[in-house]
């Protein structure tokens, strides 16, 4: 393991409105295909982060609550043992990381995923002519057969990590962010270096409303959940 | 055994060697029949290839469908072979003997045809070979053995190298018998397939020690096939409805169940098409219908502990799949067409010695088994996906698109057109083995009647 970073998120469900900021984000940064109605209708929608709707109590005291949901990132990842070619695996700073060459699509990681965080390319994706000239340079246009997810924007990481050893030091707290992280307007998501024991992570996750998601199954997600707080009523 | 006709040596050769020597006029048309729907699904396979996976009805979460129901499916029934044969074999069981090539011969085409499944189910096919050998040596990328994908091809290559030399070995007098009643260039192929087999007592005794260690051998492998494949589904920690650990002895006696049944079905086949009603008889279905029994209601067992099981645990996610299962439409109706198929329906029938007895309705139960177990693993894997653990926003469910149909009925195209191909140029019936039964059984007088027996000094 690396010895500076082991990167990690902080979505604060209290901060959450559920605009879908992020997912929008998301997909232009990583050149994922347009979602569009016909792709929700066939259930093959590409959000590497999606918002879960949840209605929550019997009408009319009927609220709605919001999941943000994107790849745990998990230390014992479920997905890495069952794939038979190695396409995904575990790197030096607790990314959960896909080799799209490598990947022949058999499509056992992503049922093995308890978090549904994997997203296969069922069709090779077109994109209208406009926004050909849109896609990020920095981020592979993935072929049709193979599986992806969310990498904590890696490119931008890798980026900022070799600007930062150019100049002899380590990345600083905040210095670089995932595209969903930079755009949500509540700040619900928190990017940062869990290693740095002064880095804004690093203190919320010893919040006293923190929890993960499915954490009985023993997944070690690296994503951090702080608690809704329900004015006189029960934290969701 | 009443229903035998005294029959000699050469009336046997001539018997079960008339489907090698002679080609009818329904061979070609079966023969042209099963090529369209093979080549439609050829063509079907190939187009799926050329658009990829969004031809399916494959989504978000459900990731596995039709395609790995019938891989599962063809496994099932490939291990028919080695139930009947070397299980058979190895007890001495006489009834065995007309059985044992079509149930070897079963295993080894839909063996082969289950293999194709997980090929064209993955997202780029022309790179799984990668999957199955690993040749990478250069850059020392070797496959993940810690992933039941790679133990998959591991099993199922060694079933089907054992089983398809269990084939040749029980073959080879028979091809010296080809050889002996062909003339012309088949007489050259058959000279050179039966590898010099004259019968002389050395060849007999290597002949039959191969069978029998061969048998013995590849006990183990039968079993441990289908309970790799169950790991498929038993090791997948995030899919409720999967992750159980009865898969394994659940799966291979469903698979037994599966399988003699269709062993029944291609019998009853062999039997009016070939006219071998002398050497397919009565006794023998009846035999098959009382191992049925036994197989059929030691699987209904392990189906109620495994519903038993999710039941008792109480988990949401575990009540939410069976919910699905059993009383969602259209899932609850595939639910008791299931449970009447493979098991209602035709178990209390085979109670009865009339029905054991009729080839026709033996014929008609063993295919509503198989209709029956298919429907068991298509409601054991979608479900299980479609209501996915606690994210229930992203639950949904599944139809098999026509491109998924086609492929799958062109499988069971393919099994019928090997085994067809397979009786053309070899006897479907072990002809050493129907003579060897033959010397064996006399008949003894128990007070005034005539009741066969069978003799043989171990």
């Amino acid at each position: 393991m690396s010895e500076e970073y082991k990167w990690g998120m902080v979505v604060d469900v209290d901060r959450c409105t559920g605009c879908q900021a992020c997912v929008v984000a998301c997909q232009v940064e990583n050149n994922a295909p347009l979602s569009s109605e016909e792709s929700f209708q066939r259930r093959r929608p590409m959000q590497w982060i999606r918002i879960e709707r949840y209605w929550e109590g019997e009408y009319p005291h009927i609220k709605a609550r919001f999941l943000p949901l994107l790849c745990q990132q998990c230390g014992n990842a479920p997905c890495e043992p069952v794939c038979p070619v190695y396409a995904t695996y575990h790197n030096r700073e607790g990314l959960n990381v896909q080799i799209y060459p490598r990947c022949i699509g058999t499509r056992f990681c992503a049922n093995n995923c308890p978090y549904n965080a994997r997203f296969f390319n069922w069709v090779e994706h077109q994109w209208p002519p406009v926004m050909a000239n849109y896609l990020n340079p920095h981020v592979t246009v993935r072929p049709r057969g193979i599986m992806e997810k969310c990498t904590f924007c890696i490119h931008r990481l890798h980026r900022a990590q070799r600007q930062a050893k150019g100049e002899g030091r380590v990345l600083r707290d905040g210095e670089v962010q995932p595209a969903c992280v930079q755009t949500c307007p509540t700040n619900a998501l928190v990017f940062g270096n869990l290693k740095d024991p002064n880095s804004r992570v690093s203190s919320m996750v010893q919040d006293e409303r923190h929890y993960r998601l499915l954490e009985e199954l023993g997944t070690e997600p690296s994503v951090v959940y702080l608690k809704k707080v329900v004015p006189g009523g029960r934290a969701s | 055994m009443q229903e035998r006709r005294d029959t000699s040596f050469p009336q046997i050769n001539q018997d079960l060697l008339r489907g090698v020597i002679k080609t009818p006029i329904w061979f070609w048309l079966v023969l042209g029949a099963l090529g369209m729907v093979v080549l439609g699904g050829a063509g079907a396979m190939g187009y799926l290839f050329y658009v990829g996976l969004g031809l399916t009805g494959l989504n978000w979460p459900v990731m596995w469908g039709a395609f790995i129901t019938t891989f599962v499916f063809w496994v099932g029934i490939s291990h028919a072979g080695v139930m009947l044969s070397a299980i058979l074999r190895l007890t001495h069981a006489e009834w065995r003997r007309p059985a044992t090539r079509a149930a070897e011969v079963l295993t080894v085409f839909s063996l082969a045809t289950a293999a194709l499944f997980p090929i064209i189910h993955v997202g780029r096919p022309w790179r799984a070979l990668y999957w199955i050998f690993p040749y990478d040596f250069a850059r020392g990328i070797w496959p993940n053995i810690r992933s039941p994908l790679i133990w998959d091809p591991a099993a199922i290559f060694t079933y089907l190298t054992g089983s398809s030399l269990f084939v040749y070995i029980a073959l080879l007098p028979d091809l010296a018998a080809a050889r002996d009643h062909t003339t012309g260039w088949r007489h050259t192929l058959y000279s050179v397939i039966s590898l010099g087999f004259r019968g002389t007592a050395r060849q007999w005794r290597l002949q039959v020690m191969g069978g029998i260690l061969l048998s013995a051998l590849i006990l183990p492998v039968f079993v441990s096939v289908h309970s790799i494949v169950s790991w498929d589904f038993g090791m997948t920690m995030a899919v409720s409805g999967w992750h159980v650990t009865i898969f394994a002895p659940y799966f291979v006696i469903g698979a037994v169940h599966s399988g003699v049944a269709a062993v029944v079905t291609l019998l009853a086949l062999m039997r009016w098409v070939f006219g071998w009603q002398d050497y397919i008889r009565r006794e023998h279905f009846d035999a098959l219908g009382r191992l049925m029994l036994v197989v059929s209601t030691a699987w209904l067992y392990f189906f109620f502990m495994e519903f038993l099981f999710a039941l008792y645990s109480g988990e949401s996610a575990e009540i939410a799949l069976r919910e699905m299962q059993v009383f969602t439409p259209p899932w609850s109706y595939f639910f008791i067409t299931f449970l009447l198929t493979a098991y209602f329906i035709p178990v209390p029938l085979w109670l009865f010695r009339g029905v054991r007895r009729s080839v026709p309705l033996m014929f008609l139960t063993s295919l509503s088994v198989n209709i029956g177990m298919w429907l068991e693993r298509f409601l054991i894997f979608v479900p299980g996906l479609a209501r996915k653990q606690v994210f229930t926003f992203d639950w949904y469910t599944y139809r098999p698109s026509a491109v998924e149909i086609t492929i799958i009925a062109a499988s069971f195209a393919v099994v019928a057109l090997g085994v067809l191909l397979f009786s053309k140029f070899f006897p479907l019936v072990p002809i050493y083995d129907v003579k060897e039964g033959e010397v064996f059984s006399t008949r003894i007088e128990v007070g005034r009647r005539k009741v066969p027996a069978v003799v043989r000094e171990e």
